[in-house]
This record gives structure tokens, C-alpha cells and sequence, in this order.
């Protein structure tokens, strides 16, 4: 969940009051937004680098707000201070026009080149815009959200915006070989080819993590404008040329990307956001994008969607009986402007285009239950009428598990995954042999296979326990995972039960093995159709997981495999 | 009958006395032990000669008083106190401490044959004497530096065979001889303080603090004894002398012996009640026993988007071998690739290229969602549909960040429910029923976002402890884009819910560390005293954390 921090009195003032933080936390609460943290700038680098580098940080109060991941249009200031005043019908929700310029329209000409690294692009123009310091900073922190969330780190969709008067269109968005590009970056004094500049940002801690991103391509995404002035080479860095600033008055906004979809999304968050800042508010100016087929489109869309829901459909999903006109209502404080048309049943739904979210019916029934309030509506029993069963095996594993204990052993719970070396070398067995499943990204050796067999579970449990009184009588009944060349892999239940002691006392472990027979109501000797002991193949002096193996009375049935495991320690010398 | 075996068998029985009654412990147990045998198994018993003699007196008698009358050690006689106060209430004993001015073995020699300095002064002749000769002398060191400081003697370092000593004086008064004798005559009062002191610091004299008893008669004062039995025997029985023997009390304030016995694990004790709860309520088990699960299943199905962060490999194990799935039911796949790539079902869909290879990544499932989608999904081929409910609790990996409250793998408890008209406020009811029986009766619905549920809601409970609202858990009704291409009735709903096994288990047994629940490293005395899970009941305060 992306976390937004907004500067609580700049965020009151947008809100036209003020409110105490248990008031703003329930308002939070109602809209789905989450007031995580009360903090300030101050605060936050004395949590992190100590208190000297804080002193002199600003102490203005913070408040650090979670947005559920699917609302890219509460990700700033603005957009947040929008949601809640159309929620608290305090203003209407706004609607963004895209404007033609007087002049000559905006044109970015995408080349074949970009093909086969990073196919689309969308651009639009934000004309006369006023910033201010804050309003700078929220439009810059505004695009790293952004880029963080729907544009995946950057891998899907990355954002250019320039200072328009420093360049001059049309642009060329092509792709070249790393060496043929050389530009002045952003917050660098000289010029780098992108090669020089894909090795400077290895130390970056920041850009390192989009190098990847390009990195082995031979050709690199770049955007020149007519006099060959590097924009940006996306999605690394922007050229320092068109930079903007405070002062900047007519931004050149450009969207690369590999998901056109979300470009156009992206885009359209960026224009509705911050065009509240232009002379003409809520106006964009169009761009134009010429693809490589010689098609051209006007960006960016800012399309309004019309959807046709029946009332009594809200109603009966959310199980509340309102009006027709009271959901209309309630959706237009969900920024979805709707009213009701036709036979008096239907409304009709506006969908703006910073509700990229809404997808289906089912996105703007939660909206109208958000609207009425989750904590207003009636709780009820589904009259569902079901008879309950368990799944036999879980079934089998709890009767199992009481009576384990009530044969004097302790149960244990141990991890699923381990390193190859639990299932493997320390058992003596090779790890080919195990049929183990392999982790591919594991972060550590606790996570590189699920384990074959519990026993490594279960001797570590012991090693931890070196200060109990002896003796440790443990079991578990759990999951083990063994490749299968069916379904790829499977899970078998086990039963690993050991006893550890002074001495090696197997007949200890052979009686709870006939104890646990005669609960399974399976007889000894095979003659009788019972279970037999047979010892295995395995080194009599290593811990085999089949040293001792049982069979018979068909439990397969239960899926059921029984390792019964004796292995006296002290002879090992551990 | 050998003696050590006597002495085994009255340790033995001392103790049980020790374990099971309540007495003061001024008297360490090795010391205690000896006066017991002492006690018991002296030729006339001194306990039966200290109830003569408080039979005799008036009021009671003092135990030093009496050791000394009797002419034996004072220990032997506060063994018979300790043993008759053992048996009820024969007597009474009040714990009395005096103190007392005691001469030392050095002391004593002094009282009798007179002080070092006495001592040299009187081994001189009138013609004087060598001092090495002196200085042989048992007394001679100390005597003779004190016998110079009093100026008793006097040293002639000019005679001819070396240094010789001589008297000063006729006759001198040995006062720390005197003062001694008085203290012995236990006259010690008679000295002053400082005159103690000096005597204490030459290590003649030491205060001691002596423990006695005063005895007195107790409410069943007798003289003749028998001991209390402490267990009811066969023989007592059958003889019927049980009606006439006293009987120990039961010490309640001691520890029981606890029974031999295996334990359950907490959480799983916890999980089995979670079952009881869903089974109470009409639910069925859904199988869960594959952790190795297809990206297909656990994202695709559940529209979760192929370009979803929770696909990331930082937050998924994804695997090497078997690194894809084999099965997948194809025409459900297509359904799926287009409700993704176009929409369908009255969805937009995500509009991006759905690429079958990323759904056959296998992984370890994320979550027993999965699961529910594959139930799902059967239910969805037989017709004509049947209402069902459904839950599981298995466990469920995470490639995450780990700390106290994060493990790569936990359990996760999900509810399901499908029926035609289902509605958020159902939800809610069963979700308001559901945590009742968990004992958690104050609930809150926030609204949420999930890939695969809409609408969604957070459910929030009121904590007393911590003062605030905490998440407890997370709901929704299944998204359209789920359901439909699995091939279920447009009119039915499924709403679900889902929450972690580990954390309301954390907050019931007060443990603040995950690792300190799961895994090998786990405490098993932990696990040993765990007590019984009822979710229902009152929870009691968080236990102190206490070293085992």
C-alpha cells in the first residue's frame, strides 16, 4: 500500500479547515485511506540517522497517509485534498478538458527503433502553470509514486517532464546505440555518454535500481527535440537542459513505456493533478504522438466513460434499500458523477479519468457502500444452509495429533522450507536422491528447498533443547513436498516421531509405533494383512529417513506415510 | 538392619517432611537433618524429655535453659521442638534471639592461665632472661610487646650474651585474665563497652547470637507422642488403626508432582479451534495440501494482474525444479488470458499482453486463496450450482522482509462463502458471528483494496490492551472477473475473509516474538505449559516475560 505524506497544514488549508488527528483519522477511516503516521521531517531523520544530523530539519507536522494501491488519483496533495472535498460534498468534482493550443500542436514522433525495447509513448502539455515551492515538490514526489506503483519501478512506465521553453518540437522518441547517445543529465555540470552513465549510476542509490531495466539492450529509449537536445533517456535519467523549476511555466510532459494502458493512465494522473495549477484550470493542452506506422494520436485522453447500473443491483449486492437518487448521490461523493435516467431504476455513471480503478460494476457498488458507509449497514445471516465436512486427511491428522500426546509425546511445529544441507548432507543422503523442489530466489539458505522429510525439523527442535530435562519424546504431523512427475510436485503427510535420551531406547520409539498401529486399527504381521518392520537399506549408523519403515493395512488410503525414526545422537558424539 | 540404610530411610521420610509441610527454615537442611536422627533416635528420646519437663513447668521453659539442665547440646534439644511442632499442635514454639558475650578457644585459655603478658612476665627471673630465650616461650611474642606497652619488663640490649629481659616491676594485676573470668561468669555487663571492644578486637571475646525456643503447651498438649502419618496404607485400612492415627495435614502451598505427558503445540491447539469454530458454522474443509502451486492459480485466476507487485520475486518464492506447471485446464486459461487482456463479464480487464509462461511459473503459494479458487472452480463445473461454505487454515510463503512478527512461511484461516444474493451486509453478519466466537465482539469495516475482491473491507477490532483499533483481519466478495470465467452462475456472490493463524495466537499467549512460537527454535518448556485454547473465554492479562 502506497504511503502519501502530506504536510498537515498545507493540507488543512487545502481542506479550508482544520482538524484534530483523531478527527482526520476517522475521516481517513470512512474514505478507505489509512492515517498511518504523525511524524515530521525533523523526527523521521533522528529515527534514522540520530539527532545530530536532525537538528536544523524542519519540524513541520507530517502526516504520512496509506492509499490503497488501485487509487493512483490520492497519490499528492492534491488529488488527496480532491477526493475528500467532493466526499464531504464541499466541491464538485471538476472536470478536465483537453484544449488545442493556439499555436502549433506539440508533436513526439516515435521511431521503429523503439520497437523492441520500449514501444509506446504518450505526451501532453501543461501550459501557464503557476508553482509554488510546495506545489513543486508535490508534483515531483507526485511522479516517484507514481513510479513506484502502477509504473512498476519504472519497468512499465517511466515519466520525462520539461521545461517547455528551453526546448523546441517536434521531438524524436528513437532508440540508440548506448555510445551514440552523450547528454548533459540531470544534476550533472558535463556531458556523458549513456555507457559512461549506466557505469556512474551503478553507485547511485537511487537509479541503480532501473539500470537493469535497459541495461543489456543494445539500443537505449531517447527523446530528442528538433535542435537534437537530449529530453530524457527513459527510464534512467532526464537531460539537465529542459530541467524544470519553481519558475517553470509550460511543462512538456512524455510517458515511455512497454504498457501503453498504463502510460495513458499515467499521464492522465499527472495533467488532472497539477493542471489545477494552470492559468486555466483543469485545462490540458493536447500533444500529438505519431507511432511508427504512421499513425497519429492525440494525448492525453481524458476520457470520461459513461456506465449504466441498475439501483436495485447496488442495492441487493450491498444489502441496503436506497433510493435510485440517493445512490446517484452517493457515487457523485465518490467523485463519480451519476444520475439516475430511463425508467427511473437505471443510473448512469460518469467515469473521469483519474478513476482509472473502475473497471466493472462490481468497482462503483463499493464505491456507493463506501459513500453510504460500511459501518451503516445492516448486518445479516446468509441463509446459506451447508452441512460441514473435513477433509478426511486433516480429519485422520487431528485424531492422530491428541492421542500422540496422550502417548506421552510433545508436538513440534517446524518450518516447511529449510536449506538442501537439513534434507541432504547432514542426513547423509545425496540431495539428487531427496526428489526435492528448489527454491529459485531464495534470500538466504533457510529457503532453498521444501523439506523431503521432517526429521530435520525435529533434530534441530532437539539441538535447541539441550537444556530440557531428558528424555525429549517430540512428534509433528505435517506436510513434506516431494517432486512428482504428474503434477510437477506433492505434498505427502507424515508423521516423524523422536526420542532422545541417555540411552537409545528403541523399543520406546518401536512401541509408539505399535501404539500408533493399533490406533489405525492396522494388526501386526503380514499374514493377517497387518504391518511389518523391516530395516531398510540404508546405513544402519546414519539417520535414514527409511531406516525403519512400516507397511500394510492399506493406508495409503489416508494418504498416509508413516516414518518412524530412531537415531541415538550421543553415539555420534553431538 | 545395616546403619546406613537406617540413615537412608530417615532422610528419606525428613524429606517428605520438608517437602510437604510448612515450617520456618532457620536451620539449613544439613543441620536439620542431624537433629532429627538426634531427635528420634536417642536411647530416651530428648522430645519426650522436653514434654516431661513442660508438663512440670509453668508457662513453658526456654531451650537453652533446658540443654543446659539436661547437660547436652542446645541443638539436640531445638531437633525435639522442630519434631513435636511437626506433629500439630503439641506445642508451641516461639523463635526467640539473644545475644550474648562468648570467650573464644583463645578467650577461655586466657581465662584460665592468664594473659600472654602474665604469662612472660612471670617466667622472668629476678636475674633476668635471654630473649631469645623469651621469645621460645608458647606466649612469648604476643606477651612480651604487651608486657613492654604496660612496662612490666624492660629489655638490656647491652648484656654480654645479647639482649636480656628483666622485671620493671614486682607484681602486676592481669585485668584481661579478670575481665575474661567475669564474661565467663556471664558477669559481661560489668565491662564496659570499650573495654569489650578491646578485648574483642585481641579476638578473646566475640558476640554471638544464640536462637532459642520458648516452648509452651500446645492445644493438644500430651506427653506421650506418636508420629502423624502422612499416607493412608492398605494395612491402616484393613487393621481400621487409621481411626485412631493422627494425620499430617495437606500442605496446600507446595507443588503438586505433575503428570508424565505429551503436549500439543500452541498453535496448533489454536488452529484446531479455529476448525471447531468453522465446522460449528456449517463449514467445509477445502483440501489445501499442495504448497507448491502454479502462478496460474495463485494470481491468475484470482485476477490478480501478471504485472502485480505481489509477483515480484521479492515477494514470492518462485521455484527452479519444477520450475513450471505441467496441468493447466486450458479452455478455463483462455477465459482467464481474455478477461485479463480484454475484459469480458462486464469488465474493462486490464488491457496488457497476458502471457501464458508467466502463468505456468510454479511458486510457493502465497496464499490459500489459491486454493479457494481451485474449490471454486470445481464447484463451477457442477451443475446444476450448489450453495456452499468452505474454510481452510494451512500455511502459506512469503519472500519478505523478516522480523519479530514475520516469517517466510505462517498460516493463513480463510472463510468462504458462495450463494446467490450475497451481499456486503452478509458479509458483515458472518463475519460478526465468526469473531464473536473468537471473543472479539467489537468490530469495525474499513474499506479496502484487494486485486481480487471488490467490494473489499478491513475489519478492524477494538483492542483494550493497546487502547486502539488493530486489523484482525480482511474480507471482500469475490471480484465478477474471478467468478465468471470459472464458469459460476452470474448471480451468485462469494464473499470471503481471511486472516493469519499466527497472530491472534501471538496475542493470546502474550508472546511478542514470532520466533518464539514457530520453528525450531522454539522453547519447548513453552510448549509444555501452554494452557488449553478457549477463544472464547475472558483473556487473561499478558504473562511477565520469565526466563524458564
Amino acid at each position: 500500500m502506497p504511503t502519501v505524506s502530506v504536510k498537515r497544514d498545507l493540507l488543512f488549508q487545502a481542506l479550508g479547515r482544520t482538524y484534530t488527528d483523531e478527527e482526520f483519522d476517522e475521516l481517513c477511516f470512512e474514505f478507505g485511506l489509512e492515517l498511518d503516521e504523525i511524524t515530521s521531517e525533523k523526527e523521521i531523520i533522528s529515527k534514522e540517522q540520530g539527532n545530530v544530523k536532525a537538528a536544523g530539519a524542519s519540524d513541520v507536522v507530517l502526516y504520512k497517509i496509506d492509499v490503497p494501491a488501485n487509487r493512483y488519483d490520492l497519490l499528492c496533495l492534491e488529488g488527496l485534498v480532491r477526493g475528500l472535498q467532493v466526499f464531504k460534498e464541499r466541491i464538485k468534482a471538476p472536470v478536465y478538458k483537453r484544449v488545442m493550443p493556439d499555436g502549433k500542436i506539440q508533436k513526439l514522433i516515435i521511431t521503429e527503433e523503439t520497437a523492441k525495447i520500449r514501444p509506446f509513448a504518450v505526451a501532453a502539455v501543461l501550459r501557464n502553470i503557476k508553482f509554488t515551492k510546495d506545489r513543486y515538490d508535490s508534483f515531483i514526489e507526485l511522479q516517484e509514486k507514481l513510479h513506484q506503483n502502477i509504473c512498476r519501478k519504472r519497468a512499465l512506465v517511466a515519466i520525462g517532464t520539461h521545461d517547455l521553453d528551453t526546448l523546441s518540437g517536434p521531438f524524436t522518441y528513437t532508440a540508440k546505440r548506448p555510445s551514440d547517445i552523450k547528454f548533459k543529465p540531470l544534476n550533472k555540470t558535463k556531458e556523458y555518454t549513456a555507457c559512461e552513465l549506466m557505469n556512474i549510476y551503478k553507485t547511485d542509490n537511487h537509479l541503480k535500481h532501473y539500470l537493469h531495466i535497459i541495461e543489456n539492450k543494445p539500443l537505449y529509449p531517447v527523446i530528442y527535440d528538433s535542435n537534437g537536445v537530449v529530453l530524457s533517456m527513459p527510464p534512467i535519467i532526464n537531460g539537465d537542459h529542459s530541467r524544470i523549476t519553481v519558475n517553470t511555466r509550460n511543462i512538456f510532459i512524455e510517458c515511455t513505456g512497454t504498457d501503453f494502458t498504463k502510460a495513458k493512465i499515467v499521464l492522465d494522473i499527472i495533467v488532472t493533478m497539477f493542471s489545477e495549477y494552470c492559468e486555466n484550470q483543469f485545462t490540458v493542452e493536447a500533444a500529438e504522438v505519431v507511432f511508427p506506422n504512421g499513425k497519429s494520436y492525440t494525448f492525453p485522453e481524458l476520457a470520461y466513460r459513461k456506465e449504466m447500473v441498475r439501483a436495485d443491483l447496488i442495492n441487493k449486492k450491498v444489502g441496503i434499500r436506497e433510493t435510485p437518487e440517493n445512490l446517484a448521490k452517493l457515487l457523485t461523493r465518490m467523485y463519480l458523477k451519476s444520475e439516475v435516467i430511463g425508467d427511473g431504476n437505471q443510473i448512469e455513471i460518469e467515469i473521469p479519468p483519474t478513476r482509472a480503478d473502475i473497471i466493472h460494476a462490481c468497482d462503483i457498488v463499493e464505491d456507493a457502500a463506501i459513500a453510504y458507509g460500511y459501518n451503516n449497514i445492516q448486518m445479516t445471516l446468509p441463509k446459506t444452509y451447508t452441512i460441514a465436512n473435513q477433509f478426511p486427511l486433516n480429519k485422520l491428522t487431528e485424531l492422530l495429533r491428541y492421542d500422540m500426546a496422550a502417548a506421552g509425546f510433545t508436538e513440534v511445529l517446524t518450518f516447511a522450507l529449510c536449506s538442501q544441507e537439513d534434507i541432504a548432507d547432514k542426513l547423509g543422503l545425496d540431495i539428487s536422491a531427496t526428489k526435492a523442489v528448489h527454491i529459485s530466489n531464495p534470500k538466504t539458505a533457510e529457503f532453498q528447498v521444501a523439506r523431503t522429510t521432517l526429521l530435520p525439523g525435529l533434530l534441530k527442535t532437539i539441538a535447541a533443547n539441550r537444556k530440557m530435562p531428558l528424555p525429549l519424546k517430540l512428534f509433528e504431523i505435517s506436510d513434506i513436498v516431494i517432486k512428482d512427475s504428474n503434477t510437477g510436485a506433492k505434498n505427502y503427510r507424515h508423521l516423524c516421531a523422536v526420542y532422545y535420551n541417555k540411552n537409545p531406547g528403541f523399543e520406546i520409539i518401536h512401541g509408539l509405533l505399535d501404539r500408533i498401529m493399533q490406533l489405525l486399527d492396522v494388526p501386526p504381521g503380514e499374514d493377517k494383512g497387518g504391518y511389518v518392520i523391516k530395516a531398510s537399506e540404508g546405513k544402519t549408523d546414519e539417520p535414514n529417513p527409511e531406516l525403519v519403515t512400516v507397511s500394510g493395512g492399506g493406508y495409503t488410503l489416508f494418504f498416509m506415510k508413516l516414518v518412524i525414526l530412531i537415531w541415538d545422537f550421543r553415539k555420534k558424539g553431538r | 538392619m545395616e546403619p546406613g540404610w537406617r540413615w537412608e530411610l530417615s532422610a528419606v521420610h525428613h524429606l517428605r517432611l520438608r517437602r510437604h509441610t510448612q515450617d520456618d527454615d532457620t536451620l539449613s537442611p544439613a543441620l536439620r537433618l542431624d537433629t532429627f536422627k538426634m531427635a528420634m533416635h536417642s536411647p530416651v528420646p530428648v522430645a519426650e524429655l522436653l514434654l516431661r519437663r513442660l508438663e512440670a513447668s509453668d508457662g513453658g521453659l526456654d531451650s537453652a535453659e533446658l540443654a543446659a539442665e539436661l547437660g547436652m547440646e542446645h541443638q539436640a534439644v531445638v531437633g525435639a521442638v522442630k519434631s513435636l511442632q511437626a506433629l500439630g499442635e503439641v506445642i508451641e514454639a516461639e523463635l526467640r534471639s539473644t545475644k550474648r558475650w562468648e570467650l573464644t578457644a583463645e578467650g577461655e585459655e586466657i581465662a584460665r592461665e592468664g594473659s600472654h603478658e602474665a604469662r612472660v612476665f612471670r617466667s622472668i627471673p629476678p636475674e633476668g632472661l635471654a630473649q631469645s630465650e623469651l621469645m621460645r616461650l608458647p606466649s612469648g611474642k604476643v606477651g612480651f610487646s604487651k608486657a613492654m606497652s604496660n612496662k612490666w619488663i624492660r629489655v638490656d640490649k647491652s648484656a654480654a650474651d645479647g639482649p636480656r629481659v628483666f622485671r620493671v616491676v614486682d607484681s602486676m594485676e592481669d585485668e584481661v585474665q579478670r575481665r575474661l573470668q567475669l564474661v565467663q561468669g556471664g558477669q559481661a555487663e560489668k565491662l564496659g563497652e570499650k573495654e569489650r571492644s578491646e578485648l574483642r578486637k585481641r579476638k578473646l571475646l566475640a558476640e554471638v547470637t544464640l536462637k532459642t525456643y520458648w516452648v509452651s503447651k500446645g492445644s493438644a498438649f500430651s506427653t506421650s507422642i506418636s508420629k502423624q502419618e502422612t499416607e493412608l496404607s492398605p494395612e491402616m485400612i484393613s487393621s481400621g488403626s487409621w481411626r485412631d492415627r493422627p494425620f499430617k495435614p495437606y500442605n496446600f502451598l507446595a507443588h503438586g508432582v505433575l503428570p508424565d505427558s505429551g503436549h500439543l503445540h500452541p498453535l496448533l491447539k489454536v488452529r484446531s479451534q479455529f476448525r471447531q469454530i468453522f465446522l460449528e458454522m456449517g463449514f467445509t474443509e477445502m483440501p489445501t495440501d499442495n504448497f507448491i502451486e502454479s502462478s496460474f492459480w495463485n494470481f491468475d485466476a484470482l485476477f490478480q494482474p501478471q504485472q502485480h507487485p505481489a509477483r515480484d520475486q521479492h515477494d514470492t518464492f518462485f521455484l527452479r525444479d519444477p520450475a513450471e506447471a505441467l496441468q493447466l485446464p486450458m479452455d478455463y486459461v483462455q477465459r482467464v488470458k481474455r478477461t485479463h487482456s480484454q475484459g469480458g463479464y462486464g469488465s474493462q480487464g486490464y488491457k496488457y499482453t497476458w502471457k501464458l509462461d508467466e502463468a505456468r511459473k510454479n511458486l510457493l503459494r502465497t496464499h490459500t486463496t489459491s486454493a479457494s479458487a481451485r474449490a471454486l472452480y470445481r464447484l463451477a463445473q457442477k451443475k446444476p450450482f450448489t450453495p456452499v461454505k468452505y474454510f481452510s487454515i494451512d500455511r502459506v510463503f512469503r519472500n519478505e522482509t523478516l522480523d519479530a512478527t514475520h516469517l517466510a512461511e505462517f498460516h493463513q484461516i480463510e472463510g468462504v462463502v458462495a450463494d446467490h444474493g450475497l451481499t456486503l451486509g452478509h458479509l458483515m453478519g458472518i463475519l460478526r458471528e465468526f469473531f464473536t466466537k473468537l471473543g472479539i465482539t467489537q468490530l469495525r469495516f474499513k474499506p479496502a483494496y484487494n486485486p481480487y475482491t471488490e467490494p473489499s473491507m478491513e475489519v478492524f477490532s477494538y483492542h483494550q490492551g493497546l487502547k486502539k483499533w488493530v486489523e484482525v483481519g480482511n474480507s471482500g466478495v469475490f471480484r465478477p472477473e474471478m467468478l465468471l470465467p470459472m464458469g459460476l452462475p452470474e448471480n451468485v456472490s462469494v464473499i470471503a475473509w481471511g486472516l493469519s493463524l499466527e497472530r491472534p495466537t501471538m496475542i493470546k499467549y502474550g508472546i511478542n516474538n514470532i520466533r518464539d512460537l514457530v520453528g525450531h527454535k522454539v522453547n519447548l518448556q513453552m510448549v509444555y505449559d501452554s494452557p488449553l485454547c478457549r477463544l472464547d473465554a475472558e483473556p487473561r492479562p499478558p504473562p511477565t516475560q520469565e526466563a524458564a
